[in-house]
């Protein structure tokens, strides 16, 4: 099959038009989604018998832990990407994706203290995942100053790739941490085989936000790859006559 | 179902809950809102140099 | 095959000669190592019992700054003058030249690190177990403290703010030696079995050994591109 035809969707001409042109979706999919799982976590979900409601918490807490994860998979691919085929957007979204995912790793560690108090009795515990979520979040803050650091995009782009794609060691750590060392942090309930060990209709609404975080994650980071694009490509013919359309003041 | 106090309330760990959530939204917001502002002002700032440009020739 | 291997001899020879001729660098970081345990041993203060028990910890972190502080003499150098860009353009395959570096490296600061290491293990008085976990974390962990810190310093080689950015880099890469290095001690202290962290140790002995020298010249041909 033809491929070439494909290749010009990831330009960033075109990769502009068609995200702008999904934005009001992915908003709007996202505000919902949020909504029904907000409802769903702190509405419907019955209290928990052990921790009571405190347990709530874990609709902003694993949504946040997935995330960080993710996205730095997403980051170290994008620069992989970069790296191996020269892909420019794979540059600018490799970039663009560590500010997210340190904010989500902070969130992570936050929002899990805040739990760790009421459940364990202590804001912190330097057990397994604790410390390596910790780790990542040392990680996150090193790509970002490295690709500070340098002044040209490109070389910085390539260099931010191989320190991303070193540090993906420490991402089966984090998951794995649970099952490979006694930890306090508690085991994995939701797992891709078996049956979760946490209640449906306590499930459910994890499941949502977990969901309205990804497209969230998705939505905001077209945008700052949208804002890359404009601020490096504005001497182009296409970003001129961009702003010649909109008939901006 | 809680009755309206107990939901703030949250069975009294109010202060961790709504902690939470509340730095969760806070992040997600400003996360959201300041690139969309950036782009808007980044469109603005282009269009006024071509316009500028167009009009000295 | 000779001529990579010819090619990668001379540069360790080089660069061996290169670090035992400035005596000052090779001593530098073992005061430094010293100043930082007494710091530390000053700080705790002079409850034995606790100062016994995190004695092993102070140690290994000092080691890890000592090392951290070291890693400039790698590429720094050979960065500014130009040697880097020759070794670029050598027919020899660059992760080869990399790794000799970084053994050359090795050879001239491990020896002291660990030397002094012991020693002032010893004189803070840290018992017979501990001690012996100790060299053996340090010998098995040096070597990868020296592979993974190549990859930062090539990353960062010659930048503005380099050495603090190259520390930020390189600590959480660091973690885990430091972590497995000091469980083996608090096990030992305990006169448990440290197998464990040994093997831990060497997996990622080997995982360095075997993957950073490609990084970091991968490293070193993206900044002098």
């Amino acid at each position: 099959m033809n491929f070439v035809p494909f290749h010009k969707y990831g330009t960033p001409k075109y990769f502009y038009s068609w995200s702008l042109a999904l934005r009001p979706w992915l908003g709007g999919a996202c505000v919902l989604l949020f909504i029904a799982g907000l409802i769903g976590g702190l509405f419907l979900a019955p209290t928990d018998y052990q921790q009571g409601e405190s347990f709530r918490i874990i609709y902003v807490h694993v949504p946040a832990a997935w995330m960080s994860l993710f996205i730095y998979i997403v980051m170290a691919s994008a620069g992989a990407c970069g790296l191996i085929w020269h892909v420019k957007l794979a540059d600018i979204v490799a970039r663009a994706c560590a500010p997210l995912g340190a904010w989500f790793t902070f969130l992570a560690l936050f929002t899990g203290s805040l739990w760790g108090k009421p459940m364990w009795g202590t804001y912190w515990v330097w057990d397994a995942r604790l410390t390596s979520e910790l780790i990542l979040l040392f990680l996150y803050l090193g790509y970002i100053a490295l690709q500070g650091a340098i002044d040209d995009r490109r070389t910085a782009a390539r260099a931010g790739a191989i320190l991303a794609i070193v540090g993906t060691v420490n991402i089966p750590i984090v998951h794995y941490s649970v099952e490979w060392w006694n930890t306090l942090h508690q085991g994995p309930t939701v797992s891709k085989l078996d049956a979760p060990s946490m209640d449906t209709s306590m499930l459910i609404p994890l499941l949502i936000m977990a969901l309205a975080y990804n497209l969230y994650f998705v939505a905001v980071l077209f945008e700052r790859v949208r804002c890359e694009i404009l601020e490096f490509e504005r001497n182009t013919n296409w970003v001129k006559e961009l702003t010649r359309d909109k008939g901006v003041v | 179902m809680a009755s309206e106090v107990s939901f703030f309330s949250m069975g009294g760990y109010a202060y961790f809950v709504w902690f939470s959530y509340g730095i969760s939204a806070i992040v997600l917001l400003a996360n959201a809102l300041l690139p969309a502002r950036k782009e808007k002002k980044l469109l603005a700032e282009i269009a006024v140099r071509e316009r500028g440009k167009s009009e000295n020739l | 095959m000779n001529d990579a291997l010819n090619a990668a001899r001379a540069v360790a020879l080089r660069d061996l000669k290169r670090h035992l001729r400035r005596r000052q660098d090779l001593v530098q970081p073992v005061v430094f190592f010293v100043i930082v345990v007494t710091l530390f041993a000053i700080a705790v203060g002079p409850d034995a019992a606790i100062f016994a028990k995190i004695a092993p910890a102070g140690v290994w972190v000092a080691v890890l700054l000592a090392t951290t502080i070291n890693l400039d003499a790698m590429f720094l150098s050979d960065y500014q003058d130009g040697t880097i860009e020759q070794l670029l353009l050598s027919p020899a395959p660059l992760p080869l030249l990399v790794a000799s570096k970084i053994f050359a490296h090795w050879c001239a600061t491990a020896g002291p690190q660990i030397a002094i290491s012991i020693v002032v293990a010893i004189v803070l008085g840290l018992e017979g177990p501990v001690v012996s976990a100790l060299a053996a974390t340090l010998i098995l962990g040096s070597p990868i403290l020296s592979l993974v810190g190549a990859i930062a310093s090539a990353l960062t080689v010659g930048l503005r703010g380099g050495a603090m950015l190259q520390a930020l880099i390189i600590l959480p890469l660091y973690m885990p030696t430091l972590i497995f290095g000091t469980a083996a001690m608090h096990n030992a202290a305990l006169d448990l079995p440290i197998s464990a962290e040994i093997y831990f140790l060497a997996g990622l002995g080997v995982m360095a050994v075997s993957l950073a020298p490609f990084a970091a010249a991968m490293a070193l041909r993206i900044r002098l591109s």
